[in-house]
């Protein structure tokens, strides 16, 4: 099995918006690498007759009818949030984006 | 903004061809959101319209909107696509705070309408097929205001605050196949595949499709191909493009951009990213580099069960579709006697259904028209509002018009209506509780809404 490299998990750590060393992307790739290689060992006793699946349930078309239930309050909402503003979730300044 | 050289529309075309996709957003006319049973009416206070589900809380689960389901698979059969016998929804991952889950819960690679197309008819009455590569569930994101930057946007801000009141409503995302052999009709081929789109679904009763107010937005993708070549170019991804008249400008602007960047390329490749458009001078300037789909790590989505439309339900949505735009127009355009040019007039007045709505309360087509085409229309361009904002309905309009049926056909003018004779000229008032209203007090229609355009209603207006 290929092995996590260096460079892929560079990729990740800026998808993920996070800073890593050089020696954090070796410590990194390898600790991926045994993660997904145990969730491999799946593959071993998932045969082509088992359909991969998303739900553990068979079920289809739990749908709900359009209709309006209560909301939380405002200050209910935001009674998590770790900084608020003007009733609104106060977030760091977004980086790299525009 | 930096100033861009561009290259004459004329010249871009004559080396390369422009090859467009275009992804639409309609944001569905549901009561609630796709995933919970919030409200979607539109509220100024902030955060009023959240629960755990589309905040995104721990052990919150989601339950999809009937009607949503129902809405994308009459839009999926309006568009002649296939509906999916079963589909799911998936995750779309990216990091930004406009989805408190850090997610967008959507579809990918198994949308639930595909493979279909839309006839969209230019201005020559030429007819051009856009291919439908799919149309998918989605959800709309939260609101973000940027504080502390100097223009309120991202660049320079100091933080963002975050309003979920928006954060669920439906989207349906319908997206072209590439848009291959327009030339230099690009621009003109998005305008009035827009165009048409939006009447397709006010014409199916799912949305209201107001560009205006975000309920469909538009993504422009161009690249540009060297003629005779195979392979399509990098794109670039105009994002929220919010007018008919910009959908044509951005394409317009992009071809001409596009031109310049891959004649200063060596290798003729230019990165993908995402513009935005600005509506001032129809210019885009670059935004974010795109990431790649892999980069979202899509991924199904395990807190909802699959969506399996039966057959026999597909088929009764089928067979309630309303009569096609296009065809509708054709036959209406026939019926009233009118020339495609007035036609034109009538559709870009947004005057269509109202004329129609007033010709089944009884007035004679032609004097339908006139009503709505005159004067009216004439203050609604004026004061920057939609026919059917005026406050005038279709039903007192044949009392109005004094309609007898043999009657000898009247001369039509505002004042024959019993209307204030000066009030189209009279726009700096605002209001019709001048002299001659209070002497003559225009009738008011069966709602209490004083017909008179430009009034803002007052209590004058609604004598008794």
């Amino acid at each position: 099995m290929p092995g996590i490299t260096r460079e892929e998990v560079a990729h990740l750590a800026r998808l993920a918006r996070l800073e890593l060393k050089g020696e954090e992307l070796d410590h990194f790739a390898g600790q991926l690498d045994d993660i997904i290689g145990a969730v491999a060992r799946v593959s071993e006793v998932a045969d082509q007759d088992v359909p991969p699946t998303s739900h553990p349930l068979p079920l289809t078309n739990v749908m709900r009818a359009d209709e309006v239930r209560p909301s939380l309050t405002p200050a209910q909402a935001l009674s998590g949030a770790p900084a608020q503003e003007q009733q609104r979730f106060k977030v760091p300044q977004i980086l790299g984006e525009d | 903004m930096t100033v861009i050289d561009l290259e004459s529309y004329e010249d871009a075309l004559a080396t390369y061809d422009p090859v467009m996709g275009l992804e639409v957003h309609v944001e569905l006319g549901t009561k609630t959101k796709m995933f919970c049973g919030c409200s979607t009416e539109l509220k100024q206070d902030a955060n009023s319209q959240t629960c755990p589900v589309c905040l995104g809380l721990p052990g919150a689960l989601p339950v999809v909107n009937e009607i949503g389901v129902e809405s994308a698979i009459k839009i999926g059969l309006a568009l002649n696509c296939e509906i999916a016998e079963w589909c799911r929804f998936a995750r779309k991952n990216y990091f930004y705070p406009d989805m408190p889950k850090n997610f967008q819960t959507s579809q990918y690679d198994e949308p639930i309408a595909f493979d279909g197309y839309l006839d969209v008819q230019l201005e020559d009455g030429e007819i051009f097929r856009v291919q439908i590569e799919r149309a998918h569930m989605e959800e709309d994101t939260g609101k973000s205001t940027h504080v502390g930057g100097a223009t309120g946007r991202i660049h320079g801000a100091s933080h963002s605050l975050l309003d979920y009141n928006r954060a669920g409503i439906p989207l349906i995302e319908i997206v072209t196949k590439p848009i291959e052999g327009a030339g230099a009709r690009a621009p003109e081929v998005a305008k009035a595949y827009v165009a048409e789109l939006r009447e397709l679904i006010k014409a199916l009763g799912v949305s209201e499709a107001r560009m205006e107010m975000g309920q469909m937005r538009c993504d422009v993708n161009l690249s540009l191909r060297p003629h005779g070549r195979e392979a399509f170019g990098t794109r670039s991804e105009t994002k929220n493009v919010n007018s008919l008249r910009s959908v044509e400008r951005a394409a317009r602007f992009e071809i001409q951009h596009r031109g310049v960047a891959l004649d200063l390329e060596t290798g003729g490749t230019i990165v993908q990213e995402t513009r935005h458009f600005h509506e001032e001078d129809g210019s885009t300037t670059a935004g974010r580099i795109k990431d790649n789909a892999e980069d979202y790590r899509y991924f199904p989505e395990p807190d909802l069960v699959p969506v399996a439309p039966a057959r026999d339900w597909v088929e009764e949505l089928r067979k309630g579709l309303p009569e096609l735009p296009r065809l509708r127009r054709a036959r209406l355009k026939e019926e009233w006697g009118v020339s495609e040019h007035d036609m034109q007039s009538i559709l870009n007045a947004g005057a269509v259904d109202l004329i129609v709505a007033t010709t089944e309360v009884g007035a004679p087509a032609d004097q339908a028209r006139k009503w709505w085409m005159g004067e009216l229309a004439r203050n609604a361009n004026e004061t920057g509002r939609a026919l059917d904002e005026l406050g005038v309905t279709p039903a007192p309009v044949p009392a109005a018009l004094r309609f007898r049926p043999g009657a000898p056909p009247f001369r039509l003018s505002a004042s024959a209506a019993g209307f204030p004779g000066p009030w189209s000229r009279r726009r700096s008032s605002r209001r019709c509780g001048s002299a001659a209203a209070a002497r003559s007090p225009p009738s008011t229609t069966a709602s209490g809404v004083c017909p008179v355009p430009a009034c803002r209603p007052r209590a004058s207006c609604r004598r008794p």
